[in-house]
């Protein structure tokens, strides 16, 4: 029996945002006075649960608003749960937006460490893999460079060498997978698989059902923040491709 | 008690992140600058030279209360510009990494913490224009300066300024998430501060009446002050009902702080 990776039991969450944003205090005021400060109460979860297994693949599905990107955060400790909870077993490392923890001003090896530390990373264990990343993020002289001076292209491949370098327990993919030129895209496909093979349990958030299917053993379809399909891998991919053409 | 050995497990686990964001900040302050590190001694030298163009025929002459009115004046400005530039920036530092935040589990006091941090190891490396200018102004003027084991002594006022600016610092940044306007008032109550703390005066030397007298000795920073300017101006035992005071608001205002940014933190990731 294999061990639980990713637990989710019964996770709602309550966003409890006000219909304009409010951030200065005569504003606050003002509405105050005036009783403008409605509050829209709006669950973007709602008791969700499921279980990933080690090694196990799951592609999350849904439509823009379902909730997708939420379930990762509240997965990668960003957002706490309303209700419910979630359980980790090992490292996360959290794919998202490659290269949102860099520092423009810093160059690139610099950044190396700093994005290390950022996931929990001592400076020894980066420094043991620091020519690793450098070599697969192919930026050669360029590392010595501020990352202000990059292309979004060479950000997103230092980001993507970096996280992938410390051998994470779960990863988390959202989109990430279109990053940069077709040849590193290859090699970031190229990559992601091999660390398939040494048993890594991966979070993938898609709306390419095609590539959904080929990376990942089992899928859920997020619908207005509910489970409506949890299985294996082409039987949720059918239902989500059937809704795609139904509407 | 579960709860606070999780807190000191996760703080180690993230030791790295705290030494990397303070080594950054440190690097980053005068990079590009020509003179660069060299700022650091020379910003407070400069200004201290101004304070005293501009207030020294008020304050500094015939005033027995002060001594070598130039250590007086840099003792004040060095510790006030602590104060200010670390809160200013831990109240910053919650928005400006944003982008981190909202991607990525990481203890968000680190970043008030550590720019505080960051602010402090500037601090202690000009504190060697304060040496320096002790040491000529000994030698070579008859300037009145008391140099003895006081001076060790100096690290206590020190500390507990650390404390004081990472409990307003927290108090700031959690607010400053939340308002905006924050930054531009705190920026205005700085100024007041800056006139409120005897820096370029003495509290007798205005000839106030006892209440305003009184109202300044309320100020925290005053009592750090005059602690710092007994042990490397006047070599003395410092008043230590200052000692008490001081530590006392200190440790009120660590407490409030990290009560307040500790029930808040959950909801900044709404907001910025």
């Amino acid at each position: 029996m294999a061990k639980t990776a990713v637990k989710v039991e019964n996770v709602s969450i309550l966003f409890n945002l006000s219909k304009e944003k409010v951030d200065n205090i005569k504003e606050y005021f003002i509405k105050l006075v005036t009783r403008k400060l409605h509050y829209n109460e709006f669950w973007a979860l709602t008791d969700v649960s499921f279980e990933i297994e080690e090694g196990e693949r799951l592609g999350i599905l849904g439509f823009n608003g379902a909730g997708k990107s939420t379930m990762l955060k509240v997965i990668a400790g960003v957002l706490k749960p309303t209700k419910g909870s979630v359980k980790v077993n090992g490292v996360i490392a959290p794919l998202l937006e490659l290269g949102a923890g860099f520092d423009l001003n810093y160059t690139g090896a610099e950044n190396i460490y700093l994005y290390g530390a950022t996931m929990g990373y001592s400076r020894k264990y980066i420094e043991e893999r620091y020519d690793e990343i450098v070599e697969f993020s192919e930026l050669g002289e360029f590392i010595d460079v501020p990352v202000k001076n990059y292309s979004s292209g060479m950000r997103a491949r230092l980001g993507f060498a970096i996280a992938t370098a410390v051998e994470p327990e779960v990863l988390i993919l959202d989109e990430v997978l279109s990053v940069g030129d077709a040849k590193f895209r290859i090699k970031s496909e190229n990559k992601i698989k091999s660390m398939f093979d040494k048993g890594v349990t991966v979070l993938f958030v898609s709306h390419n059902t095609a590539q959904v299917r080929r990376l990942c053993t089992k899928a859920i379809l997020l619908d207005h923040g509910k489970i409506i399909a949890n299985g294996e891998v082409n039987e949720v991919c059918d239902l989500y491709d059937q809704k795609v053409n139904g509407k | 008690m579960n709860k606070i050995k999780g807190f000191f497990k996760n703080f180690w686990k993230y030791r790295f992140l705290l030494q990397e964001i303070v080594r950054k900040n440190v690097k980053l302050q005068y990079r590009n600058s020509v003179l660069g590190i060299f700022w650091t001694f020379l910003q407070p030298l400069l200004t201290t030279i101004v304070l005293a163009l501009v207030f020294g025929g008020i304050f500094g002459q015939n005033n027995k209360d002060v001594g070598c009115y130039m250590v007086y004046l840099l003792c004040g400005r060095l510790l006030y510009e602590f104060f200010t530039q670390s809160t200013k920036r831990a109240m910053r530092s919650i928005r400006l990494s944003a982008s981190v935040i909202k991607k990525v589990y990481v203890p968000k006091y680190i970043y008030p913490l550590s720019n505080v941090l960051a602010n402090f190891v500037t601090f202690t490396m000009s504190l060697l224009v304060l040496v320096v200018m002790v040491i000529y102004f000994k030698c070579f003027t008859d300037e009145v300066i008391i140099i003895n084991w006081h001076v060790l002594l100096a690290i206590v006022p020190i500390l507990i300024l650390l404390v004081l600016s990472f409990g307003i610092g927290m108090i700031l940044a959690t607010l400053n998430v939340f308002f905006k306007d924050i930054e531009y008032i705190y920026e205005v109550f700085c100024m007041l501060l800056f006139y409120l703390t005897p820096i370029f005066y003495t509290v007798k030397s205005l000839g106030a009446i006892k209440i305003v007298q009184y109202g300044l000795m309320a100020n925290p920073l005053y009592s750090i002050v005059s602690m710092f300017r007994d042990c490397v101006l006047y070599g003395q035992m410092w008043n230590w009902n200052h000692f008490m005071y001081s530590l006392g608001f200190a440790l009120v205002t660590l407490l409030i702080g990290v009560i307040f940014f500790q029930k808040k933190q959950d909801k900044f990731i709404l907001h910025i």
